[in-house]
């Protein structure tokens, strides 16, 4: 009987690890809970991040068969199980597993689903559930999670009879992965969890007769938009996360440096071209770069890729790009004229779209146009960067610390970030070589992501260094996952920016509130001892001479280490695009 | 961006799904998180086996209405959503009225009424009579005011009814979706031919 019998897959890449149907019939009956982690096991998932509890228990004793074959890791609360499950996804490519029990476990998961689902990421959920006879009586730990979370998933079903669980689970992860990724909850209730049924093998998913995860490319378009691009005079190419989700890194290089078009990325398409490539002009958004955001507003003819218009992205939208002709290339065609509309949209996998465009784009350079993202870049400079990364200062800056860690990973380590200031400071400055190395939530903004997603990512890419970088706030939000970091021993990296403030929000109440600091001066705890107390090595710095002998300390710690950093209390992120104003309204100051 | 609102009107959503607990509640929250009210919502087995019509009837802009129209469409159990104007459908609407029977017994002018609404007896009780007529929500209402002075006890409608005027019926389509790979018939662009309407500069 598998797994004994028939070698595992090896997990290369989501589309093979799956290509085996698994069709061995069970000898004996099997129990529900077995069958689904044969059913992981025959999806090539080798983590899970997990929490146990009452209607669950099946599963958990299943597993208990299975730990050499699934790593299973205990998080703390299962909110940070999710988003550990998360940085395993965005680092690997792979889909992120969770399990959670019913009630307040499956509960605790909505965070985490509703950022998954905005920022597109594959997940399968398995949530234990009461007896089935029990549903809808109120039962202990009841609750109605398919309702809850019917907003927050990309799909979501019920199992009642073990039966069901091999077809469910296989569709659970095609859709999981499938088309524009999202995540996917399945609840299971005990009894099916229990259930011994001749298990009849397990076979993946590879078609739904009502979904569609791949829109027919249509070449007449493919042709439009390189006409579009011929004939261009100021091209900007805007690229999102869909070009990291396509796997198209290859492709969108291989167009931007034929097409020669300058292009900018949004916060979640970070890294998919290196931050050091000439073409690259830097971050789009209300806090991106002054370059991209004022010349989206005069370029002619705009590319998008694998974006949707976020209105960080866009500002005002009846002030955004109106004199641009917008060519429009993304696999969920909701996207297509939701915010921002195509002359000429590009429905499809960019991966398999990009190379046809690349075939009939013209090989140009724009060396007038590309000199002016160079100008704007000296005026930013000037403005604002000089002064954040070489500060004269005597505090510290959350800038100074991203620019001396960037001399110490070259652009090398996967960068985790909460969110507030200092994950806009990180995503502006951090550099990034290679792809899959910023891992943020971007479309929810969830504080408290970076921590366990951190944990996740390191699950997700064991091989690569991960740097943590999380504020004084968002840190104690999920700063219980340090008992996750101790219990498993993994090695994560945790920077920690400490302003004494919500930065954020403080900002905003500096900027437009008259300064009326409402409730955004929160104190901390001693972290260098709370993390002691967690039995991971921590330090603090306050001077600026203590700063990269630390963060070396830190990388090169053989495990986890908090290194915590008191920056200027009351510094703002600029540029910045007010809120309810236009792009090219942008702010150095 | 408030101005659109004079563009509203009621348009006919048509979309074909498969049979799935849960699903009504994804399409209805399509719709409640934009704080728009579902006028009228039907939904029944097809004409084909295993796939359910559902028929919704919302007050709102072209733009807003294609929109949730594609993000209805992109829910995994649902095949195919189509949209369409009061002019491009034929609608009906059912409604059922309950009178004494007496009244009618004794006036001559109700059967009269009844007969010019197109109403037929459904039952017939000693105590209460049963009409049941079948039209636009006008001709529906109309009956009603007019048998409201004669004791009518009770009434209901059911949600609209709507057939698509230029439809070719869904049995071809439906062997499109069932192909592991999809025909160009199913991923329709609708943009194709009709450039010049859609483009708003």
């Amino acid at each position: 009987m598998y797994p004994q019998e028939q070698p595992r897959p090896a997990p290369t890449s989501p589309e093979t690890a799956v290509a085996t149907p698994f069709s061995a019939p069970a000898a004996r009956p099997i129990s529900g809970a077995e069958a689904a982690l044969l059913a992981l096991l025959a999806e090539g998932v080798d983590t899970v991040f997990g929490y146990p509890g009452g209607a669950i228990i099946p599963m958990y004793d299943a597993l208990y068969d299975f730990r050499e074959q699934l790593n299973h890791v205990l998080v703390r609360h299962e909110q940070g199980g999710i988003h550990a499950a998360q940085g395993y996804a965005r680092a690997s490519g792979k889909v992120g597993v969770v399990f959670a029990t019913s009630g307040p476990g499956a509960t605790n998961l909505v965070t985490g689903l509703a950022d998954a689902q905005i920022d597109s990421t594959p997940l399968v959920c398995i949530t234990g559930q009461v007896f089935a006879h029990l549903l809808g009586t109120d039962a202990f730990q009841e609750t109605d999670i398919l309702n809850i979370t019917t907003p927050v998933t990309k799909w979501n079903h019920q199992v009642t009879d073990a039966h069901e669980l091999p077809a469910v689970l296989a569709k659970a992860f095609y859709i999981a992965r499938s088309g524009r990724p999202g995540p996917v909850l399945i609840d299971i209730t005990k009894n099916a969890q229990l259930q011994k049924f001749r298990f009849g093998g397990y076979r993946p998913c590879t078609h739904i007769r009502s979904y569609r995860p791949r829109p027919i490319v249509r070449p007449e378009y493919v042709a439009q938009a390189a006409a579009l691009i011929n004939q261009a005079k100021r091209p900007l190419v805007l690229w999102g996360q869909g070009v990291l989700l396509g796997q198209a890194e290859a492709e969108f290089r291989a167009f931007v440096e034929k097409s020669g078009i300058p292009a900018a990325w949004t916060i979640l398409g970070a890294g998919a071209l290196p931050t050091g490539h000439p073409l690259n002009v830097g971050m789009l958004g209300m806090h991106g770069n002054y370059g991209p955001n004022v010349l989206t507003n005069e370029c002619d003819v705009l590319v998008a890729i694998g974006m949707r218009f976020d209105d960080r992205v866009t500002g005002r939208l009846d002030k955004y790009a109106r004199q641009a002709q917008v060519i429009h290339l993304d696999i969920d065609p909701t996207e297509i004229d939701k915010n921002v509309k195509a002359t000429v949209p590009v429905w499809g996998d960019c991966q398999e779209t990009l190379p046809l465009l690349t075939e009939l784009v013209q090989a140009r350079t724009y060396p007038e146009w590309r000199q002016r993202f160079l100008d704007h870049d000296a005026e930013e400079i000037a403005a604002v960067i000089r002064d954040e990364l070489f500060p004269t200062s005597d505090e510290l800056t959350m800038g100074e610390v991203i620019q001396q860690l960037n001399e110490l990973t070259q652009g090398e380590a996967i960068i985790v970030t909460d969110v507030g200031q200092h994950q806009m400071v990180a995503c502006r400055y951090a550099r990034l070589n290679r792809t899959r190395s910023s891992i943020t939530s971007g479309g929810l903004g969830t504080m408290g992501f970076a921590l366990p997603a951190a944990i996740g990512a390191k699950y997700g890419a064991p091989e690569r260094p991960v740097v943590a970088i999380i504020g004084d706030g968002g840190i104690q939000m999920t700063i219980q996952e340090l008992g996750t970091i101790m219990q498993t021993g993994i090695n994560v990296k945790i920077l920690l920016l400490n302003n004494q403030f919500l930065g954020m929000v403080r900002q905003w109440q500096e900027l437009f509130h008259d300064r009326r600091y409402s409730f955004v001066d929160i104190q901390s705890p001693d972290y260098v001892t709370v993390a002691r107390g967690y039995r991971i090595a921590s330090r603090r710095v306050e001077a600026r001479p203590d700063l990269q002998p630390a963060l070396r300390q830190m990388l090169e710690h053989p495990g986890s280490f908090l290194l915590e950093v008191m920056v200027m209390r009351e510094n703002n992120i600029f540029p910045m695009v007010p809120q309810g104003c236009g792009i090219g309204e942008i702010r150095l100051k | 961006m408030h101005q659109q609102s004079i563009d509203r009107r009621e348009y006919n959503i048509t979309a074909y799904t498969e049979n799935q607990v849960g699903l009504l509640n994804r399409i209805a929250i399509l719709f409640s998180r934009r704080k728009i009210n579902i006028e009228s919502l039907n939904t029944s087995p097809s004409e084909i086996e295993g796939i359910h019509r559902f028929n919704l009837v919302v007050v709102e802009t072209e733009e807003v209405v294609r929109k949730i129209a594609r993000q209805m469409e992109k829910q995994v159990e649902v095949l195919k959503v189509y949209f369409n104007p009061n002019e491009d459908v034929i609608w009906q609407e059912m409604a059922l009225y309950k009178v004494p029977t007496d009244v009618i017994a004794e006036r001559a002018l109700v059967e009269r009424l009844l007969r010019e609404h197109g109403a037929r007896a459904v039952v017939i009780r000693k105590d209460y009579t049963v009409f049941e007529t079948t039209g636009h929500r006008e001709e529906t209402d109309k009956l009603l005011t007019v048998l409201q002075p004669y004791g009518l006890i009770e009434f209901v409608r059911s949600a609209r009814i709507a057939i698509i005027k230029s439809s070719q019926g869904f049995h071809h389509k439906l062997r499109e979706f069932e192909r592991t790979e999809p025909g160009p018939e199913v991923s329709e662009n609708d943009y194709l031919n009709s450039r010049g309407q859609v483009f708003t500069m």
